[in-house]
This record gives C-alpha cells, sequence and structure tokens, in this order.
C-alpha cells in the first residue's frame, strides 16, 4: 500500500523518508522537495501529478538513482542508494530500474530488436538466451513482428512499445515512466496506458509513472500531487478543492 | 564482442561523414608514406654506407679532379687497407630521360674496396679481360632488359673521342644490403683514360678506401687532408655516412622539410577526426545518456566513442597505407632512377599505422571523456 506520511511498513519495496531536494540557480536556492516521505510495495501503480516546475521529475530521478538527493534517504528492496557510489549505483540501475520515457529515447541506428536487446548486454546471459528474453519481450508488447524494424519504421506508440519492451526484459524491481503518453494521441495513449496496466496486474510490475495528464493518472492505483514539494494524495486534494482551500 | 553491433551501427550512422572522415586519414597516411619512403631513398646511401670506408674528393667541389698520383701515397698511410678510384662519367642511354650512374672504375680494387656489391667471378674475369666491358647493378640490367653480351651504346657530350661510347655487358652485379644501389654502370678506368680528353688525364674523380679498423677514420681523414694541404688539389676526406648525407643535403633540408609537412598533416588529421568525433558525440547526447541511464557505466560509453574513432582511423589508415604500397612501385618505375629504390619498409608502415591509431586515440579522447562527465539528468533533459 501506497503512504505518504512517513508510517509505512518497514518492509515496503520502496521507503522514502525526509528527502530534501535543492538546487542553486544564480545564486538563489531553490528547494523542489521538502522532507518528502513515500512508502510503495511491491506491484504498486502510482501517478505523480503537479503543476510544472513541482518536482515530479525530479522525484522520478532520484528514485531511479539518475540524481542525489540533498538531504533524506531512498531505500529499494533494502538496499539504501543515497550512499552509493556513481559506479554502484549505475549496477544498482541496470538491475533494477527500467525507464520509460516521454520522447523513447530508442537507438535510431538500432532496430526495435537490438533496441530492446540494450539492457541485456550488460547482463553475462548467452546470446540465445538474450535472443529469448528479447523475443518474449517483444511479444508482451505485441511487437514480436516488428523486431527487426528501426524506429523510423514504427509510429510513435509502437517506439513507446519498443521503448517498454526495453525497460522490462531485464526484469527489473520497479519501472519510472516519466509522461509516457506525452507525446501520443489518445488512441496509442490509452493502448500504452493498457499494456502498463497489464504489466501491473497480469506480471506484478510496481510502476512509478510521472503525468501531466489526468485522465491517465486515473488509471494508477493511487494519484499523488506534488505541492510545495511535499507529496498530497490525490483525493485529500479533492477534499481541499471542494472545501475551497486546496494548498 | 557483444558491443560490437552498436559500435558499427553507430560508425554507419553518418555514411557520407563516415566516408570523408575515413578518406581524410586515408589520404594523410598516403602522404605520410610517401614522404617517408622518399626520405628514406635519399637517406638510404648514408643508412647502408660502410662505416669502414672512407671518401676522398676535392676540397672545392665533388666534380673538381684529383691526381692518380694521390693514390701511392695514401696507400702508405697506416690503418688504410685498400684504395679505389672513381670517375662520373654523365652519358645517356638511348634518350635523355634514361638516367642512371655510369662511373669508370678502378678495377684492381673495386671489389676490395666494395665487397657488398657482388658479381659472380666468372663474369667479373670475362670483365676485366674485356677493354670496353660494362658491369651493370641489376636493378639497371632489369629496367632495360639488358642480358650478358648485349652491346649499349651510351652517349656522352662530357669527355671527347665523339659522342657515342660503346660497351659489351659482360656482368651484373647485386648488392648484399637491404635496399643497396643496384642502379650503377661500371666500366674500365683505363678504357676511359684513353679517350679522355688532355686536359684530365693524371686525375680522377675521387677516391674511396677502406679502412682496417672503422675506428681509425677520423685520424685517417685527417692525415689525408693534412698530407694535400696548401697543394692545388686539396682534399676533404670523411666517412661515407658523412658523405651520403651531404650528396643528400645539396637538395635541401630533405629531412626538415618531411617532418615538417607530416607535421601538419598529423595535425590537420587531428583537428578534422577530433571534430568529427566530437559533432559525433554531441548529436547524440541524449542516446549516450539514455544508456547511462539504463545502466552503461561511465567507462563503457569512453569505451564506444574510442572504439569508433579507432575504428575509422585503423581503416583510414590501412587504405592509405594499401594505397601507398601500390603508388610506391609506381613512382619509382617513374622516377627513372632518378632516386635510389624506393622502400615502403616494414618500419614506414609499422609508424603509420601507429600515427593512425595515436590519432584516433586522441580525437577519441576528448568527447569520450566529456560523454562520460556528461550528468544524465542534464543530458536527458535536452532529448
Amino acid at each position: 500500500m501506497v503512504r505518504v506520511d512517513g508510517n509505512g511498513k518497514t518492509n515496503s519495496l520502496i521507503q522514502v523518508r525526509g528527502l530534501d531536494k535543492t538546487y542553486r540557480r544564480g545564486g538563489e536556492e531553490i528547494q523542489v522537495l521538502q522532507r518528502l516521505n513515500l512508502d510503495v510495495d511491491k506491484g504498486d501503480f502510482v501517478a505523480f501529478m503537479g503543476p510544472s516546475g513541482s518536482g515530479k521529475t525530479t522525484l522520478l530521478n532520484l528514485l531511479g538513482g539518475l540524481d542525489v538527493p540533498t538531504h533524506g534517504s531512498i531505500t529499494v528492496a533494502g538496499d539504501e542508494i543515497t550512499h552509493m557510489s556513481a559506479n554502484k549505483l549505475t549496477q544498482w540501475r541496470a538491475r533494477h530500474v527500467g525507464f520509460i520515457f516521454q520522447m523513447y529515447n530508442l537507438i535510431p541506428v538500432l532496430t526495435a530488436f537490438q533496441n530492446v536487446e540494450l539492457p541485456l548486454l550488460l547482463t553475462k546471459l548467452s546470446k540465445s538466451d538474450r535472443r529469448k528474453h528479447v523475443e518474449t519481450a517483444l511479444n508482451v508488447v505485441g511487437l514480436d513482428e516488428r523486431m527487426h524494424h528501426y524506429p523510423r519504421q514504427l509510429s510513435g506508440g509502437q517506439e513507446q512499445r519498443v521503448a517498454i519492451a526495453r525497460a522490462i526484459v531485464a526484469d527489473p524491481t520497479f519501472l519510472l515512466c516519466d509522461e509516457p503518453t506525452g507525446d501520443l494521441d489518445r488512441k496509442s495513449a490509452d493502448d500504452i496506458m493498457n499494456l502498463i496496466i497489464r504489466l501491473v496486474r497480469e506480471y506484478g510490475k510496481t510502476v512509478l509513472m510521472v503525468t501531466h495528464d489526468p485522465v491517465v493518472a486515473k488509471l494508477a492505483d493511487l494519484e499523488l500531487h506534488l505541492e510545495k514539494g511535499l507529496l498530497v494524495e490525490g483525493s485529500q486534494i479533492r477534499q481541499s478543492a471542494l472545501a475551497g482551500g486546496v494548498a | 564482442m557483444k558491443f560490437r553491433g552498436l559500435i558499427f551501427a553507430n560508425i554507419f550512422r553518418k555514411k557520407v561523414r563516415l566516408i570523408l572522415t575515413v578518406g581524410s586519414f586515408a589520404v594523410a597516411l598516403f602522404l605520410f608514406a610517401f614522404l617517408a619512403v622518399v626520405k628514406g631513398a635519399f637517406g638510404r646511401g648514408a643508412d647502408i654506407a660502410g662505416a669502414d670506408r672512407l671518401v676522398i674528393i676535392n676540397r672545392i667541389s665533388i666534380i673538381q679532379p684529383l691526381p692518380i698520383s694521390y693514390q701511392e701515397k695514401i696507400l702508405r698511410i697506416p690503418g688504410v687497407n685498400a684504395l679505389t678510384h672513381n670517375n662520373w662519367f654523365g652519358g645517356v642511354y638511348q634518350d635523355e630521360k634514361n638516367f642512371f650512374p655510369q662511373f669508370a672504375i678502378d678495377i684492381e680494387n673495386q671489389r676490395k674496396v666494395l665487397p657488398e656489391l657482388r658479381v659472380p667471378d666468372d663474369q667479373w674475369n670475362n670483365f676485366i679481360k674485356d677493354r670496353t666491358g660494362a658491369i651493370a647493378g641489376a636493378k639497371t640490367a632489369q629496367r632495360f632488359g639488358w642480358k650478358i653480351g648485349d652491346r649499349i651504346p651510351i652517349k656522352n657530350s662530357l669527355f671527347g673521342a665523339g659522342n657515342n661510347w660503346e660497351f659489351t655487358l659482360d656482368g651484373i652485379y647485386h648488392s648484399d644490403r637491404v635496399g643497396g644501389d643496384e642502379s650503377q654502370f661500371w666500366f674500365q678506368w683505363e678504357f676511359f683514360k684513353e679517350r679522355m680528353p688532355d686536359s684530365l688525364k693524371g686525375n680522377v674523380g675521387w677516391y674511396v678506401l677502406k679502412l682496417d679498423n672503422p675506428d681509425d677514420a677520423p685520424r685517417v681523414a685527417k692525415t689525408i687532408d693534412d698530407m694535400f694541404a696548401n697543394s692545388p688539389f686539396e682534399t676533404k676526406t670523411e666517412t661515407e655516412s658523412a658523405f651520403a648525407a651531404g650528396w643528400v643535403k645539396q637538395f635541401g633540408n630533405i629531412e626538415f622539410l618531411i617532418l615538417a609537412i607530416g607535421a601538419v598533416v598529423f595535425f590537420t588529421l587531428l583537428l578534422v577526426t577530433g571534430n568529427t568525433m566530437a559533432i559525433s558525440v554531441r548529436e547524440r547526447v541524449g542516446e549516450l545518456a539514455t544508456l547511462k541511464a539504463i545502466g552503461y557505466s561511465d567507462r563503457t560509453i569512453l569505451f564506444f566513442v574510442l572504439a569508433e574513432s579507432l575504428t575509422i582511423s585503423l581503416v583510414g589508415g590501412l587504405i592509405g597505407l594499401g594505397l601507398a604500397a601500390l603508388a610506391v612501385p609506381v613512382l619509382g618505375a617513374a622516377l627513372n632512377g632518378l632516386l635510389p629504390t624506393l622502400i615502403l619498409s616494414p618500419a614506414i608502415l609499422s609508424v603509420g599505422l601507429g600515427t593512425a591509431l595515436l590519432v584516433g586515440v586522441i580525437s577519441g579522447l576528448l568527447p569520450g571523456i566529456g560523454a562520460m562527465r556528461m550528468r544524465v539528468v542534464n543530458a536527458l533533459r535536452r532529448v
């Protein structure tokens, strides 16, 4: 169960405690996240919403080990990542995190198969085992027929599916999605969201997603809003709004 | 190597740019090899010169003669093992373009002083019995298709007795030393003497002497020059290697010229490749950041960039050196013996390839380190 009050179970899959992130820009200090707490269990699907500049992507980067907090701790599956060296963090990301980006971030000179294979090149799997994993991942996203196509030969929705296959192929601990439907039309966005929901429901994946789109956010188990550097549950926001005083 | 597909896919990403970069490498390495071959040809005389030989020329210039009477005086100097003399002939075979060096030689001593230029005994014996006989270097004989017994007319306007001299080819010499000069044409000084103008009689062109011990070279050289100091024919004696090096210097400072051109080529190449690699890395910052995000280490990213630049430099270098290997024999033939044998040696190929790889490493290193240090979060924002 997802909690933002810092009173979650000690064995939560992802445990964030007292997370601060401050940027210094032109001599001015900007505090993006303040004493943020979060607990996420295995199989949870959480959507982060908030206005531009509220710190959604910053939070995602911190959870994915791409950035380091100013204060606080992040523990994933028992590993505290906030004090890991850059090298250890890189290895940790390879093992535990599947990234899905808004702009798909595929390598244009590689085929769908080769793009999906990229995370597996860092493992000790044999070529034939890699092939099996890639084919399975592409089958899950419904693109096994197009594995030899280059990104330019695919539609936006198909490219994002390839990116999802790349994110799940090494069976990471959790998936981080940064506006996964932000560059897609409604139909493609629905397809992608159905796929992500399938990954959660059928395959038990844990998904943390940043989105601007309320329709997409509603598909998650829980909507969390970033307000003034803190996480607030979507239902509380709605209640506050009804009471006429959103923070 | 499991990253091969990724590396090659990136190399072939912009084909026109790849062709131009590889082409610039190929042209530069071709030029480098070519210049090194020419430099080697100019310097080869000095490189293969006998350490135990001295060359004695007229102090004013090699074209001024020395008296034949010096022979006996020089032979009396302790440490002198053998002495021979040569005259430059400067003739032409059939056509002006058929240049090759011809010398009137001292048949008694030539083989004692220059033993590495080997003539089979039977051919040499025929030669010394034949007043108008000649010995040709293997390269010159091959160049004109000469066989033993052929009559060889040489036109000469320097020395009297009409323009036409005719020789019988009695033998062919080969050099024992790699890159040794096999382009000379020898005939008997006695025959030359009979037909030379009166003003030149009693003179030879220069002397070459063989020492008992190379360590005696400075002492013997000084003794000879002191002996003929203040005479009408003062001498300048130096080791064969110094003589050959001095000969090359007449053409200008070839070594400096070649080094200067080589350095310019090297740095131009470095700039071209460095710029290409920098552009190549800059335009896929987002892709490299994605790789880092999904778990590729900084070192692996550096390895990718270096592997690309090294592959480009290696392929370009091999093409350039391959073209040079094809072109050098063609140039050698076109020069008609104006230079000694042109050799694209393994040393030149190794240095060329080493240079190509060095440029590859240096040009890949800077953008590679930049990619390595790039912050993923910042780079992903640029996608």
